[in-house]
């Protein structure tokens, strides 16, 4: 989805808008639903530590009541995730039934489940986006984070799209440490494929928490993101997630550079939980369930959470800083998860104040909150023979 | 574009919203924001009458604020959430 901020106004320009999406909306403008957490990989990054299926998922009716009131709302449009939402049998009933009551829909996969025939089948279906998920152009960058052979899968999946004349996919990348000197080949990849490339940031939720230290972008390659942004990145879709980028200089990335978090946007987890956004599943970010009476409507507009995160925010430590309005303290998720203050800097503050700050909460008595609904597959202990 | 016959295109679809509304173009995956209720009165009605000048004077708009709808529609029409219609 495409936010045009274009349309002049008889009496308020973009900065009122941003300060009235603060406030919040009457529904979500972008509500990712992740289906379910099983999964058929376990890649390092995984913001939802999938994995194992949870026996408490929505099931099918459940989950055509929630599209029911998602419907009734007009949110025009969802993210449905996982886990591998293909996993769910009744995947496409879901899939059709939500664009048949005018949600459009663009799922992430990993593309196991995109054989010639599902193929054909997406690409006969209107309103529907897939994003394919791939972090490394090459085999060895990519299957180092999301397993072994999941490079080929990929690859694989996207030849079928192709040749069934799905049209315009998009290729989603996370930005690593390992793989921000390949934006160009990625661009180039989705060329190949007529698709669109999608970057988002690394965050330290799920089993990033323990990947992140290692995989996060340095500073150098930071700005090196954002010169890439702003020089190539005019069809390049990034979820807006770098606003914390735009303290590096006095060209704005484009997009509305705020925290959407239970303000436009949204989780709802694959039992029904409704979290502020996606990288926050905490319980400290869990605003009620779809579950509850008065369902989903009930939280998105009345959930204590989500009111108080509609007030305005203090700008806490960051308040003296002249980037502040440019990058407006960073991304809530990522400070939460390394144990920086809410209103403290980002990890990654373009300034070095992250640095610092996690230092700072290092040296303090509490480590920082621990990602919660770990779905992730037991542990694989090697089989060793020995000898008595 | 006061002169225009104009509709809201079949496949945009209009969400009331405290600040005015949200537009959605289906087929574009557009989002656009129209910014004041006022706005989203005229676009409601612009099929129903002949021109964009009709529509505007019938919603009682101010006729001084009439260049800045002018722009906002002529935006609106360029992004195709506004189409032309047969007279």
């Amino acid at each position: 989805m495409t936010v045009l901020d274009n349309s002049p106004s008889p009496t308020s320009g973009p900065a009122a808008l941003v300060e009235q999406l603060k406030g919040g909306l009457d529904a979500p403008i972008c509500l990712t639903w992740e289906l379910t957490y099983a999964c058929n990989l376990e890649c390092v990054h995984c913001l939802s530590s999938s994995g194992r299926r949870d026996p408490r998922e929505l099931d099918t009716d459940e989950a055509k009541a929630v599209l029911d009131e998602l419907h009734d709302l007009q949110v025009f449009y969802i993210n449905i995730g996982g886990g591998e939402p293909m996993i769910r049998r009744d995947f496409f009933e879901l899939v059709e039934y939500s664009i048949s009551k005018g949600i459009g829909v663009k799922f992430s996969t990993n593309g196991a489940f995109i054989d010639a025939d599902k193929a054909r089948r997406l690409a006969a279906m209107d309103y529907l986006d897939i994003q394919i998920s791939l972090d490394g152009t090459d085999a060895v960058t990519n299957d180092a984070v999301r397993g072994d052979g999941s490079y080929d899968t990929a690859i694989e999946a996207m030849q079928h799209l192709r040749d069934a004349g799905f049209g315009e996919f998009k290729i989603s990348v996370v930005v690593t440490r390992h793989n921000v000197d390949q934006l160009d080949e990625f661009k180039a990849l989705a060329d190949t494929y007529g698709a669109q490339l999608r970057i988002t940031r690394l965050r330290p939720s799920g089993r990033g928490a323990d990947s992140w230290h290692d995989l996060h972008p340095t500073q150098a390659q930071q700005r090196q993101i954002y010169e890439w942004l702003l020089a190539k990145g005019d069809d390049v879709l990034t979820g807006d997630s770098f606003f914390h980028l735009n303290a590096l200089g006095e060209e704005p990335l484009p997009g509305l550079n705020m925290c959407g978090a239970g303000r436009v946007v949204c989780l709802i987890d694959p039992i029904g939980d409704v979290y502020a956004c996606p990288f926050v599943i905490h319980d400290e970010f869990k605003a009620g369930s779809v579950r509850d009476p008065g369902g989903f409507s009930q939280v998105w507009k009345h959930s204590d959470l989500f009111t108080e995160l509609r007030e305005p925010q203090s700008a806490g430590a960051c308040a003296s800083c002249g980037s502040y309005d440019a990058c407006q303290g960073g991304c809530m998720a990522a400070k939460f998860f390394v144990g920086i203050p809410l209103d403290g800097p980002d990890p990654e503050c373009v300034r070095g104040e992250g640095e610092a700050a996690m230092l700072a909460a290092a040296a303090g008595q509490t480590a920082p909150p621990r990602p919660m609904m770990d779905h992730s597959k037991p542990a694989r202990v090697p089989v060793s023979i020995t000898r008595r | 574009m006061l002169d225009s016959s104009l509709d809201l295109h079949p496949q945009v679809a209009l969400r009331p919203e405290p600040f005015g509304a949200l537009a959605y173009h289906y087929d574009t995956r557009k989002l656009v924001f129209l910014k004041h209720p006022d706005m989203v009165r005229v676009v409601r009605v612009l099929g129903d009458h002949e021109t964009v000048a009709d529509a505007l004077t019938a919603c009682d708009i101010d006729e001084r604020r009439w260049p800045s709808f002018d722009k906002a529609l002529t935006s609106l029409y360029e992004s195709e959430m506004l189409h032309d219609r047969a007279r």
